[in-house]
């Protein structure tokens, strides 16, 4: 039942957001009970989840309002946000979808919701849409291992675990491999024998060559040969420490996804789809040079995808999805094969609304049992939030703003950088942050703070190198993040020039910054090997603690000059 | 992965080490044609005057797999195939490189034109590869970013 005091911030929702109010559905903060229910279709079918950054708890996650397509991605999925994401897919605002799917009024709708996720929830949906589509796969697309305190701190195995009770029957990875290579090659080896079957075509070794991993399975369902092919984030070593897997190589590798591809056809797969980390502009562009393939189930960019994006190749067509993060989303893809090839499908992306599925017991209590040893630690109240703290979108979220806040506080910078991570939960205004909150913003195993001096020059050359690695015109030549967080200098910048000219009018405390003097800069994650300091973890707990409230803070946003009237913009 | 195979390969490559200090560089043989011009030039015009290569056609005959962005300067693994029917030398330059010419292999009796190597690029830059076939040049071009890394995820 709901009480007066839900009903009325209900009703702000609605009037905020112009949501027809006669609406039963809305008004009762409730879905109808067929919310999950999906038609039977076709005779194979794919779930796909992807990017839970080890978050076996409900949590909130805010989808960006910053996601800018430049050249032919301008106005393109995934780079459309708000109403015009809703447009696009025909969602009408104001409902359980629109909200799952786009930043709109998120903290009213939040709470008229409630939360999204937790391995619980997943779980009970997990096992609902294999009652309905019995032989049905479950594809993990990686960055599971990292992201929590739990995950950290039993070095991947709460979550290694908690997949094998999920039921995961494939899996590829990119956070994965920051726990070191021979960490994985363990856990593939032995815990995942038998069970899941870990596969990558683009990781080899240095030196000759040879597959690290399987590139791909053959699994059957409903006597229908079906091969997945994994594809790993393919720049692992760039992006994160190479000392972590310094015998490995990565890439695209779109010459051996085809043998690949070819290789499974002839052994009989009648339906081929890639499980990827590339990010899905990266996959639009392979579905359109790699032919064969009917579907690429994408992650990496975080990207809530409502409907698959169709793309054309040289001899048909490909699918390409992308399940959004932080176990918020549940993809699933019914394919119809007839004649031993795909004649038909259907996709839902469907949102984990915790409140809307029960918890299944025995995952619940093996998360009580992870959580247990931690909890003392986990449980510290460090401060309270007065507004919305969250992190994803192209330049930085109010987290990062308070992450860059102590590490000048706390370092005594004149600047800080931090990474553009687009992992990290959202918390809403009057929430607590504790110590397990803080860690979802800064688990990995390379935490180290750093203070260096650079010059205004060096620290313009960063910003141009990262900003390439987001806005570079061609999708193969963008290595990962979002932009990387700037603390103390504003600065505009123009996504469409070429690298060396995207960043101007650097000023810091409202002069320009010189490019021959030296500042100081505070960061953390460094890629290098070798590097000591606090952990970034103890930085920003220090600081809370110091604070104890979190007041509304000034988000240091850029000026984005020369984007056009961008869908993948609002501010 | 291999390991046997992979072990045996470490012993023979310090053992093939060891002959080539005892052989090859005491005769000086192997860099009797070593072309001083050509690898001292310090931009691509001068590299490809010194090599005598004039200004090569371009070719959608020769095939460069390097990597988008290189996963560490300075080895860059590099790998030209020409289809180009006599091939008889595969040049590789890094345009941006102090000295752009970073080796010129010479193919002889039929050689299949393929050659691997790796090389070491301290920016981003153009690979170039020039093929010389039947006394004429040809070259091909691809982007290889290299960056400082981090922030990805």
């Amino acid at each position: 039942m709901m009480n007066r005091r839900e009903f009325l911030q209900l009703l702000a929702v609605a009037a905020a957001s112009g949501m027809a109010i006669d609406s039963k559905q809305a008004l009762a903060g409730n879905a109808p009970a067929s919310f999950y229910d999906l038609p039977k279709f076709g005779n194979v079918s794919l779930m796909h989840m992807t990017d839970c950054h080890a978050q076996l708890l409900p949590i909130y996650f805010r989808e960006p309002n910053v996601n800018i397509g430049i050249g032919s991605a301008f106005g393109q999925p995934p780079h459309l946000v708000g109403e015009y994401l809703l447009k696009h897919y025909g969602i009408r605002p104001g409902t359980r979808e629109a909200h799952a799917f786009t930043y709109l009024d998120f903290q009213a709708a939040a709470r008229t919701y409630g939360k999204v996720g937790g391995f619980a929830h997943l779980k009970t949906l997990v096992d609902k849409v294999r009652a309905s589509r019995p032989g049905s796969l479950l594809l993990d697309g990686g960055d599971t291992w990292q992201g929590s305190a739990t995950a950290l701190w039993t070095n991947a195995q709460d979550m290694v675990d908690a997949c094998k009770l999920l039921g995961v029957n494939v899996m590829t990875g990119h956070w994965e491999f920051t726990y070191g290579a021979d960490r994985v090659k363990h856990i593939v080896d032995n815990d995942f024998k038998n069970t899941i079957d870990f596969v990558a075509q683009n990781v080899t070794t240095n030196d000759f060559g040879d597959q690290v991993f399987k590139p791909y399975t053959m699994k059957v369902m409903n006597g229908v040969q079906v091969a997945i092919i994994g594809q790993s984030f393919p720049y692992t070593p760039i992006a994160n420490p190479r000392y972590m897997v310094p015998d490995w190589t990565f890439g695209i590798q779109d010459e051996n996804m085809q043998k690949v591809v070819d290789e499974a056809r002839a052994k009989g797969a009648q339906v081929v789809v890639v499980l990827s980390h590339n990010g899905m502009d990266v996959d639009i562009k392979m579905a359109s040079r790699v032919t064969g393939i009917d579907a690429i189930f994408g992650g990496h960019t975080h990207d809530g995808v409502p409907q698959p994006y169709q793309v054309k190749n040289a001899k048909g067509t490909t699918l390409v999805t992308n399940a959004g993060s932080n176990g918020k989303f549940l993809g699933v893809m019914d394919f119809d094969v007839q004649g031993k090839k795909v004649v038909g499908w259907k996709y839902r992306l469907l949102p984990v609304f915790s409140n809307l599925l029960e918890a299944d017991p025995k995952m619940s209590a093996f998360i009580d049992n992870v959580r247990a040893p931690f909890a003392s630690k986990l449980n510290e109240q460090l401060a309270v939030t007065e507004e919305l703290l969250y992190r994803r979108g192209n330049f930085n979220g109010t987290f990062d703003q308070l992450i860059l806040d102590a590490l000048m506080a706390v370092k005594g910078a004149d600047a800080a950088f931090s990474p553009g991570f687009r992992w990290g939960t959202t918390l809403l205004a009057g929430d607590v942050i504790t110590m397990d909150k803080l860690m979802d913003q800064t688990a990995i195993t390379y935490p180290s703070t750093t203070l260096t001096e650079m010059t205004g020059e060096t620290i313009k050359s960063i910003m141009e190198d990262v900003c390439d690695n987001l806005f570079n015109n061609d999708p193969y030549y963008q290595q990962g993040g979002d932009m990387v967080r700037v603390g103390g200098i504003q600065y505009t910048v123009s996504p469409n020039n070429k690298i060396g000219n995207r960043i101007s009018n650097m000023t810091l405390k409202g002069k320009p910054v010189d490019a021959s003097r030296k500042y100081k800069v505070a960061g953390w994650a460094p890629v290098g090997e070798g590097v000591n300091g606090t952990p970034i973890w103890d930085v920003v707990a220090t600081y809370l603690r110091d604070i104890k409230v979190v007041k509304p803070r000034q988000l240091n946003m850029p000026k984005v000059v020369g984007i056009g009237n961008n869908p993948g913009y609002v501010v | 992965m291999n390991v046997l195979r992979r072990n045996i390969l470490k012993g023979a490559t310090a053992a093939g080490t060891l002959a080539m200090a005892a052989g090859l560089f005491g005769t000086g043989n192997a860099f009797a044609a070593y072309n001083s011009a050509a690898f001292s030039a310090k931009t691509v015009a001068d590299a490809l005057k010194g090599m005598g290569a004039g200004t090569p056609t371009d070719s959608k005959d020769i095939t460069i797999k390097a990597p988008d962005i290189a996963e560490n300067g300075a080895v860059v693994p590099v790998e030209i195939t020409s289809n180009i029917a006599g091939t008889t030398a595969i040049a590789i330059m890094a345009e941006k490189n102090a000295n752009p010419l970073v080796a010129n292999f010479k193919l002889s009796n039929g050689a299949e034109a393929f050659v691997s190597t790796r090389i070491k690029m301290g920016q981003t830059a153009m690979v170039r590869a020039i093929v010389t076939a039947g006394g004429k040049t040809y070259t091909a071009v691809k982007e290889v970013k290299v960056t400082i890394g981090g922030c990805g995820g």
